[in-house]
């Protein structure tokens, strides 16, 4: 595996072995080996076209104890407004000599264009291109769910996860529904049909309106960010009436089985998809979403730039450190 | 110049030839005039391809493509007229910029050059252009279309078809609802739903259509329908025919071949507005060419420098080339595929867009017309290089296919102006 643009790029057994790894690292971690030299000398450039200060930090958190070199480039703003196109971007970096990049981009398929073999020759992961995936955020929702219900091992068969709000523009979501279902899951969308995506029938998911209905049927209920400006673009009339439908708050808390929990990618608008009683709960995990997210994607940068697997890193680590 | 084509096919496979004096058909050899021989053994001779949507980017963006070029890129795929779209810098919405664009063709004098006027000035969709005045110019226009925008407003629509029938002009319409297409990235369905690209639906472009027949068969005026490329606009035409409105539909070749899920590479080069459809649609669209309901094919060709297209998807430039590979894909599509014989192909290509246009010289092959024809190898294959194509642009979405038919010559009024074995 040499890039990680979409979770189509993995098969089963590769994501398996992504969440067994960071298993591995976090296990390690938590031993006290904050450092590991895998990736010394090698450099990881973050380029950011989008702000997203949690997932570039979490990324460089991530490069940074496997030991690699790490470049922050930000730019904001599209290419054509930034006057550089991303072709010259990538050019440029090859030429820096950079062995993988991390890339966020308002642009969906960015990353694709990125990987362009004439265009990059180091590995290439997609930290969200517009609203087509994040399959790190994926992977570590992943993690997550099965560290709480399945104990760190195996798939998640037998396991009903819920997706809950603007699934049309969520990047979040389209990685979520194709790797919860290559692990076994299954996945129930929740949304008003302005925020489905016409086409969404043929992902596999089933599909609901009332969210009071199926929060019984869910072992994890995952709760997507709403952009207030949707509401100008007609998506849902008012705050208040989308809050009411869709947002998660005590009262639909209690329909939840009592060992379901509740996910959400951050930022949280809360008030608005989740209430504060709800995110701050003992059955909310978002704050471990973000702890793993640091595993999570040491293991894809490991994986990806390192070649080695978990048991590998047993090894070495035991011996070197 | 005389010439004497010989050892030709017609449209129909059977042996024919032709007389050339002054590059006008005649019946038979003259008594003491010498010809030239061209030996056409093994070639088809049909009628010049004549399109009805090119953008040939001059004035404006030359990088992209000029006059001459698009000239010779359409030789080059047999057309012998081509018709300028007026989306250019300035804006073709005044008889000066048509008259610039019509001169440049009659200067290069590779093939006639017809620009299309702007319906509205600047594009702008709110004020009528003199389009009177561009007809009255020297480049006589006839048919006046936004393309690129759509005529959105029913009013200036309504006016527009009104106006233009005091010369029988014709309005073509690039149907596409504005409000629907927002930021549109490509046809909304299945695949754009996977790809997180924003959706363009069909019903953006069936609404305009369904509107746009009806303000025709009210006011009783000429409407065209540019680059149809849905199931539904095909059933909502065909339709409109049956109950006598005067409406004509054109339909690309790229919409006849290829289906939305190419945008899965997310290369830029399938980018074009309106979007590749689906395989529904294109069955529909192939149908619709068939029984004569779209009447032509119609290249849209739309060069674009690299620059516009080596980028990602959402800040790319819509658009593809396609006179070069034309006759190719209609030839595959339609005739391979056994849906249509070549006589009605060369009818789609050249008799009816000439015929809808009124370009007189264009079309057929008849005795005291200009002799404007092409000559194409039915059985050859060619593999499609951007890198060897005519145009200035590079943006062919048939890069490295194997099409059937090459067009070998194409002559207009009589003269030789392209012959690719010169240019091997």
């Amino acid at each position: 595996m040499k890039n990680l643009l979409s979770i189509n790029d993995l098969s089963k057994a590769d994501a398996l072995e992504i969440l067994d790894t960071a298993v591995e690292l976090s296990r390690l971690s938590e031993n006290t080996v904050r450092k590991f030299p895998t990736l010394r000398g090698r450099t990881v450039v973050n380029l950011f076209f989008e702000d997203s200060t949690r997932t570039r930090i979490s990324f460089e958190a991530a490069a940074k104890r496997l030991s690699a070199d790490v470049i922050n480039f930000s730019a904001k703003g599209s290419s054509l407004s930034k006057g550089e196109s991303l072709k010259d971007t990538a050019l440029t970096l090859q030429a820096m000599g950079a062995d993988a990049v991390i890339i966020r981009h308002s642009a969906s398929g960015a990353a694709h264009q990125l990987a362009r073999q004439e265009w990059m020759k180091g590995s290439v992961i997609n930290a969200g291109d517009g609203t087509h995936e994040h399959p790190t955020q994926a992977l570590l929702d992943a993690f997550t769910i099965r560290r709480r219900l399945r104990a760190d091992s195996g798939d998640l068969t037998g396991l009903s996860v819920g997706i809950v709000g603007d699934v049309l523009h969520s990047r979040v979501a389209r990685s979520n529904v194709l790797l919860l279902q290559k692990l076994g899951a299954e996945v129930i969308l929740v949304a008003p049909p302005t925020l489905l995506p016409v086409g969404v029938d043929s992902w596999g998911a089933q599909v609901r309106y009332s969210l009071d209905d199926v929060l019984p049927l869910v072992d994890a209920v995952m709760m997507l960010r709403v952009q207030r400006e949707r509401m100008e673009d007609l998506f849902f009339p008012t705050e208040r009436e989308y809050s009411r439908n869709f947002g998660l708050n005590l009262e639909r808390m209690n329909r939840l089985k009592n060992t379901a929990i509740v996910m959400h990618p951050g930022p949280m608008n809360r008030g608005l998809e989740i209430s504060a009683d709800s995110a701050d709960s003992h059955q909310s995990v978002i704050v471990e979403q973000v702890a793993n997210g640091v595993s999570v994607r040491m293991s894809v940068l490991y994986l990806l730039l390192g070649g080695a697997t978990a048991r590998d890193l047993n090894l070495s680590s035991a011996g070197g450190m | 110049m005389n010439l004497h084509v010989a050892n030709a096919k017609n449209v129909k496979g059977l042996a024919t030839e032709l007389w050339i004096e002054s590059g006008k058909i005649v019946s038979q050899p003259t008594n003491g005039v010498v010809y030239e021989d061209i030996d056409a053994n093994g070639l088809t001779l049909v009628p010049g391809l004549v399109d009805l949507h090119t953008h040939l980017r001059e004035p404006g963006r030359e990088d992209a493509e000029t006059v001459l070029s698009g000239s010779q890129a359409a030789v080059a795929g047999g057309y012998t007229a081509i018709s300028a779209m007026p989306n250019t810098f300035p804006v073709a919405d005044t008889a000066g910029v048509v008259e610039q664009v019509f001169r440049l063709g009659e200067h290069h004098n590779l093939c006639d050059v017809f620009p299309i006027g702007a319906v509205t000035v600047g594009q702008d969709g709110k004020h009528l252009a003199e389009l009177a005045a561009m007809y009255q110019s020297e480049a006589k226009v006839r048919i006046f279309s936004d393309d690129g925008h759509c005529v959105a407003d029913p009013l200036v629509m309504r006016r527009a078809l009104e106006y233009v029938k005091t010369f029988d002009g014709i309005i073509a319409q690039h149907a596409q609802d504005p409000r629907l297409t927002e930021s549109a990235q490509m046809n909304e369905g299945v695949i754009s739903a996977k790809l997180g690209l924003k959706g363009w639906p069909a019903v953006a472009e069936e609404a305009i259509i369904a509107r746009d027949v009806l303000l025709a068969e009210h006011v009783d005026s000429r409407l065209h329908i540019c680059h149809l490329t849905t199931a539904g606009g095909v059933e909502i035409v065909r339709n409109a025919k049956k109950r006598g409105i005067k409406v004509t539909a054109e339909v690309t070749p790229h919409h006849l071949l290829l289906t939305d899920d190419v945008v899965e590479s997310y290369d830029s080069v399938y980018k074009v507005n309106p979007p590749l459809r689906t395989l529904k649609d294109v069955h529909a669209l192939r149908e619709g060419l068939a029984d004569g309901t779209i009447d032509i094919i119609a290249t849209d060709h739309a060069p674009h420098p690299q620059e516009a297209k080596d980028c990602e998807w959402n800040a790319a430039a819509f658009g593809m080339l396609g006179l070069e590979t034309a006759f190719s894909i209609g030839y595959l599509t339609m005739v391979k595929s056994g849906l249509i014989s070549l006589e009605t192909l060369i009818e789609r290509m050249s008799t009816k867009p000439a015929e809808i246009a009124q370009y007189l010289y264009h079309g057929k092959i008849a005795v005291g017309t200009k002799a404007n024809f092409a000559l194409i190898d039915l059985k050859a294959e060619w593999k499609v290089d951007r890198v060897r194509l005519h145009s200035k642009s590079r943006n062919t979405p048939f890069h490295e296919m194997v099409l059937p038919g090459m067009v070998m010559k194409t002559f207009h009024n009589g003269a030789l102006v392209f012959d690719r074995k010169a240019k091997l």
